[in-house]
């Protein structure tokens, strides 16, 4: 549903249908609701059938990278010869999206309930849970459900524990979560080993977001061809997605459709379109590290993994941050740059010099003190921090500068030929 | 602010215990830092380089590791700050949506002034923090461990005062 609004009939309602009903929160109430039946009739199924029946639904990473869930899971060694983890990633920071802080808030023994099938799937004995720091209330839901749960013995043999992160955009990256619960600095890991490999504490795991695992109980209570026929445009991008809309909407909030949903439906429908008086200028369709779309673009995008790819972005999280008329790209560019380098971990050397270079030279241009090279010279760093280095932090900066500067040239160009009057910038 | 450190050792009693169940979890005594962070600024306030050699001795780490650690990550106040901590996210999202405008009310109105400095009357401290993960309801603002949705510059007057 469209909370914090009334549903839409275009949505379909999975994940979030009972996103404000407090009693679901509940052991007792998720219990009446048909929950943990998912997870006791996978307990007494054998792993390799629980992987099959997710990979069979189609269902895809939700975090960002889309990658395929029971493909995931089926890397994991199967002859168990060491203590395989789980590690949910509630880590959730991209900026735009706030749909797993729902998903937590209203439904967490859905995730719950996802995580233990997870680790019955990949024969793990231990579920760690990583959320945010700043998510308080989030972890005190959380936290009073599992504790419900284990009250119950639902989860069997099975340990799961909450950890809460301390602020830092980067332990969403899976590697430096893992790094992060270890209780070390949150930098990523060179991958190879991937971590069904040598994930955390050096064992193989299985790290998944919180919306992915939340989708597992109703593929297994409905069946994976149920999942696998959510599916509006291409058959790549099965099942139904939260896409958190924010920024210059109407009615801002969680929206559940069907992959394959036109954006422009979206944004105008669902979400009620532009504020009073004011039209979409442009939109970044999935969470702050894809490239911005145009208006036209935006109108003409479908909501799947490829369908945005093809439209000249990314699905990524499902975050929609929406602009309209009266936004200044280069600030909103320059804010976005400042946060990567405020969030950068500063190993690599192209990421922590490139982030923090890129956020000067924007801040200079808005300062009425940029130079007419600074857009190539923008264009330049941003090459040489896209595919290389060990995490894509950086390569998420460079995404709105590049595509800001070739589809909103002109605000840029106003700028530096001092047409716009200098922005002081904090 | 002058302040007087409390030199007592944090983990003893039901802290001890807290990081006891935490250290039980895990493979190694490490993995319970972040844990045992958490737990120490919630009896003390903020992360002393005391605290810090403290927590160094009971997990087995040096205490430069641990400040190596505390350093990476921004929730750990390494100075003392407000009776009331405010968080204000200003990330584009909610930039877009009026969020240095709400920054600003509340760094006039709690007395705090500068972003980042304590109101001398010791309780406020207020900060620009990068997204709080909460865009749909601009501007989230944290206060202590009170997560309040859209807030705006004319809701701004009604926080300082709930909270003073």
């Amino acid at each position: 549903m469209g909370f914090p609004h009334q549903p839409h009939p275009k949505e379909t309602v999975v994940l979030s249908q009972y996103f404000g009903d407090p009693d679901a929160r509940t052991y007792k109430g998720w219990v009446k609701r048909g929950g943990y039946e998912a997870l006791r009739n996978a307990l007494a199924t054998a792993p390799a059938a629980v992987v099959e029946q997710v990979k069979e639904s189609g269902l895809r990473g939700r975090g960002g990278a889309g990658f395929p869930t029971g493909l995931k899971w089926s890397f994991m060694p199967k002859a168990k010869t060491r203590p395989h983890y789980v590690c949910v990633n509630a880590d959730e920071s991209e900026p735009g999206t706030f749909k797993d802080r729902e998903i937590m808030r209203w439904t967490p023994h859905a995730l719950l309930e996802g995580a233990a099938i997870a680790a019955h799937a990949i024969q793990a004995e231990v579920v760690v849970i990583y959320i945010r720091g700043e998510f308080t209330e989030p972890w005190a839901i959380t936290e009073k459900a599992l504790a419900e749960a284990d009250a119950a013995g639902v989860f069997g043999t099975i340990k799961v524990y909450l950890h809460r992160g301390a602020g830092a955009y980067i332990c969403g990256e899976e590697t430096a979560l893992m790094n992060s619960i270890e209780g070390k600095r949150g930098n990523p890991r060179i991958k190879p080993p991937f971590p069904a490999v040598a994930g955390l504490f050096g064992m193989p795991t299985t790290i998944n977001n919180v919306e992915t695992l939340a989708a597992v109980p109703h593929i297994l209570n409905r069946g994976a061809a149920w999942y696998r026929g959510l599916s509006l445009s291409n058959p790549q991008s099965t099942g139904t997605k939260l896409f958190s809309v924010c920024g210059h909407v109407q009615r801002p909030g969680n929206y559940e459709v069907t992959l394959g949903f036109p954006l422009k439906d979206l944004l105008y429908d669902l979400c009620g379109g532009p504020l009073p008086g004011r039209t979409l200028k442009a939109c970044i369709p999935g969470g702050s590290s894809v490239p911005i779309l145009t208006r036209e673009e935006t109108e003409a995008c479908l909501l799947d993994y490829e369908g945005v790819v093809a439209s000249g972005s990314m699905l990524g999280s499902g975050g929609v941050i929406v602009f309209d008329d009266s936004t200044d790209m280069v600030y909103q560019i320059m804010r976005l740059a400042r946060f990567y380098a405020h969030e950068s971990c500063a190993q690599c050397t192209q990421c922590r010099e490139g982030t923090a270079w890129t956020t000067k030279i924007l801040e200079r241009i808005l300062a009425g003190q940029g130079k007419t090279e600074d857009l190539d010279l923008l264009l330049d760093l941003s090459e040489n921090m896209t595919g290389k280095t060990i995490c894509v932090l950086s390569d998420s900066c460079a995404a709105p500068i590049v595509s800001g500067i070739k589809k909103f040239r002109g605000e840029f160009d106003a700028y530096l030929a001092g047409a716009r009057s200098p922005v002081p910038v904090g | 602010m002058s302040v007087t450190e409390d030199t007592q050792p944090v983990f003893t009693g039901a802290v001890l215990e807290a990081l006891q169940a935490v250290l039980g979890r895990y493979p190694t005594k490490q993995a319970a830092l972040l844990p045992a962070l958490w737990l120490a600024q919630r009896e003390r306030g903020w992360i002393s380089d005391r605290v810090m050699a403290e927590v160094a001795e009971v997990l087995g780490l040096t205490p430069a590791y641990v400040k190596g650690v505390v350093t990476f990550y921004t929730m750990y106040h390494q100075h003392p700050v407000g009776k009331h901590f405010v968080q204000v996210c200003t990330t584009s999202p909610c930039n877009i949506c009026g969020a240095e405008g709400v920054l600003k009310a509340l760094l006039e109105q709690t007395g705090a002034r500068d972003a980042g400095a304590t109101s001398p009357d010791g309780n406020w401290t207020v900060i620009e923090v990068e997204c709080l993960g909460a865009c749909g309801f601009a501007t989230p603002v944290l206060v202590n461990d009170d997560f309040i949705e859209s807030v705006t510059v004319e809701k701004v007057p009604a926080l300082v005062r709930k909270y003073r």
